[in-house]
């Protein structure tokens, strides 16, 4: 089957969680959380964030603990960078 | 049959600036350039005295105007821009966008030779080296045909969702004036309905377009398989190898509403006997057919063949109408450099697996405004028929018109 059933004649979607698929398929590392180091385990309660806040593909959530969706994660390692009490460390994936 | 219009005495660029206004053109985004700077002028008084309702955004560069007329095409507003030479040149990259985002954009090229060295002059250089970009070419040889080729233009583009392009020759038309009729508003609004566009943007029901694509088709969130890039392209190719059709209709029906018809993609002067056949675009095409008069007085049968429309380019229309041909002598105001002029090329590559068997010649001339005299031009043929032998079809490379 071809594609003209889409109908379209220029690139579109909805946005949508996936449109552009998988994105997690992209990754060659991934973001281990050290739940001794993050400031939001640690205390318990909602607080820094920062790695939410700076996640450029928004797959870490704002909740205690925080949870990444490795479905979408790219590895981009942003979060990281960006972890001020170093609780986050890039793993190579296998 | 329409009403008669009016007929004034307007220099290229007023007959661009008037066919814009009378497409009701709803957005204009232009950075002035020589010879193309008066139509931006004529365009932004039209809006200042509140005789044109359309939006005059004034742009630091070329890229960016023709970035404004995307996106203002995109949300279904009717788009106009012109430029030249360094500044077609500019827009390549929003070129090519705007052809594979599928928007119906306008563009006015006022066919300018390009740098090194400094030039502000004529030649084709600059509208050829944009031919790859996916955009239909229309060249004009005279100022009404640059105002009848610019409401066509908006009828082809809307119907089949390319880009066109005119082109028409700078100061050689852009700052010559002639009688060119103005049709009345009433029956350009008749003629011309208001742009339906394939995108639009609404709060309510947003949409991503033209964004990364990757190699393969993919099935999107909704669970339908969509393009991948390469698809997307072939539909790009498919819509410019079917446009033919629609730019006939649209100039048939041009001529149904107005007198003026454009019922094909050539323009064909005295083909019907001839052995001898000049090919040139635009304004050269008049020249040309000067040179075809004074060969005929001579005893040779000479004809013209002027291309209107150079993308698509009419393989099939060529071929029929170079079919009596022995010789055909293609005057180039261009040059793709180290092989020939790009429009001999063309027609050297229609005429592949055709059964016509003519000898082909091949001319640059009139690069950076170096006058085509129709002396010249009959000079060319009349070597050209001395030299045309069965076993000397073609030469490698082009001939030049020039002191060197």
């Amino acid at each position: 089957m071809g594609t003209r059933d889409c109908q379209h004649i220029c690139a579109e979607s909805s946005p949508a969680i996936g449109e552009a698929g998988k994105t997690g398929e992209w990754r060659d590392s991934f973001p281990v959380i050290d739940p001794e180091k993050c400031v939001v385990a640690r205390q318990n309660k909602p607080a820094c964030f920062l790695c939410w806040l700076y996640c450029p593909d928004a797959v870490i959530t704002k909740t205690v603990p925080i949870q990444i969706d490795m479905e979408y994660c790219k590895g981009c390692g942003i979060c990281a960078q960006i972890c001020p009490a170093h609780a986050i460390s890039m793993i190579r994936e296998q | 049959m329409a009403e008669k219009g009016s007929t004034r005495i307007l220099d290229g660029n007023n007959a661009a600036a008037q066919g814009a206004k009378l497409s009701r053109v709803q957005v204009i985004a232009a950075y002035p350039i020589t010879p193309q700077s008066p139509v931006t002028e004529k365009l932004s008084e039209f809006v200042e005295k509140g005789e044109l309702d359309a939006q005059y955004v004034a742009v630091e560069s070329e890229h960016s105007a023709l970035a404004v007329c995307t996106s203002a095409s995109t949300v279904g507003a009717r788009a106009f821009t012109a430029s030249s030479s360094h500044g077609l040149a500019y827009m390549h990259e929003m070129l090519h966008w705007a052809a594979g985002a599928r928007l119906p954009v306008f563009l006015a090229c006022v066919n300018r030779a390009i740098g090194a060295p400094w030039n502000v002059l004529n030649d084709q250089q600059d509208s050829i080296s944009q031919r790859d970009t996916g955009w239909i070419q229309i060249y004009a040889r005279n100022n009404q045909e640059i105002l009848d080729s610019i409401i066509q233009a908006y009828r082809i583009a809307e119907s089949v969702y390319v880009p066109v392009m005119v082109c028409y020759d700078g100061f050689v038309l852009s700052h010559t004036e002639m009688p060119v009729n103005l049709p009345s508003q009433e029956d350009v609004d008749r003629f011309l309905p208001p742009y339906k566009p394939h995108t639009i943007l609404d709060p309510a029901n947003p949409r991503n377009y033209n964004l990364v694509t990757f190699a393969n088709p993919r099935v999107n969130a909704e669970g339908v398989l969509c393009h991948g890039y390469m698809e997307l392209r072939y539909l790009l190719q498919e819509a410019l190898q079917n446009s033919r059709e629609t730019i006939i209709k649209v100039g048939q029906e041009f001529g149904e509403a107005f007198g003026r018809t454009y019922s094909s993609t050539l323009w064909a002067n005295r083909l019907d006997d001839a052995n001898t056949v000049i090919v040139a675009m635009g304004s050269l095409v008049m020249e040309a057919t000067v040179a075809a008069d004074i060969l005929r007085e001579a005893g040779h049968k000479v004809g013209v063949l002027g291309l209107r429309v150079f993308r698509p380019f009419p393989k099939a229309d060529v071929v029929k109408a170079l079919e009596k041909s022995r010789l055909i002598v293609v005057f180039d105001k261009n040059i793709s450099y180290g092989l020939e002029g790009a429009t001999c090329s063309e027609i050297k590559s229609a005429l592949y697996g055709s059964s016509v068997r003519a000898v082909i010649r091949n001319f640059i001339v009139g690069l950076g405004g170096r006058d085509v005299k129709a002396r010249e031009l009959v000079d060319a043929v009349n070597r050209s028929l001395l030299s045309a032998k069965e076993d000397d079809l073609t030469r490698e490379y082009p001939e030049w018109i020039c002191a060197i």
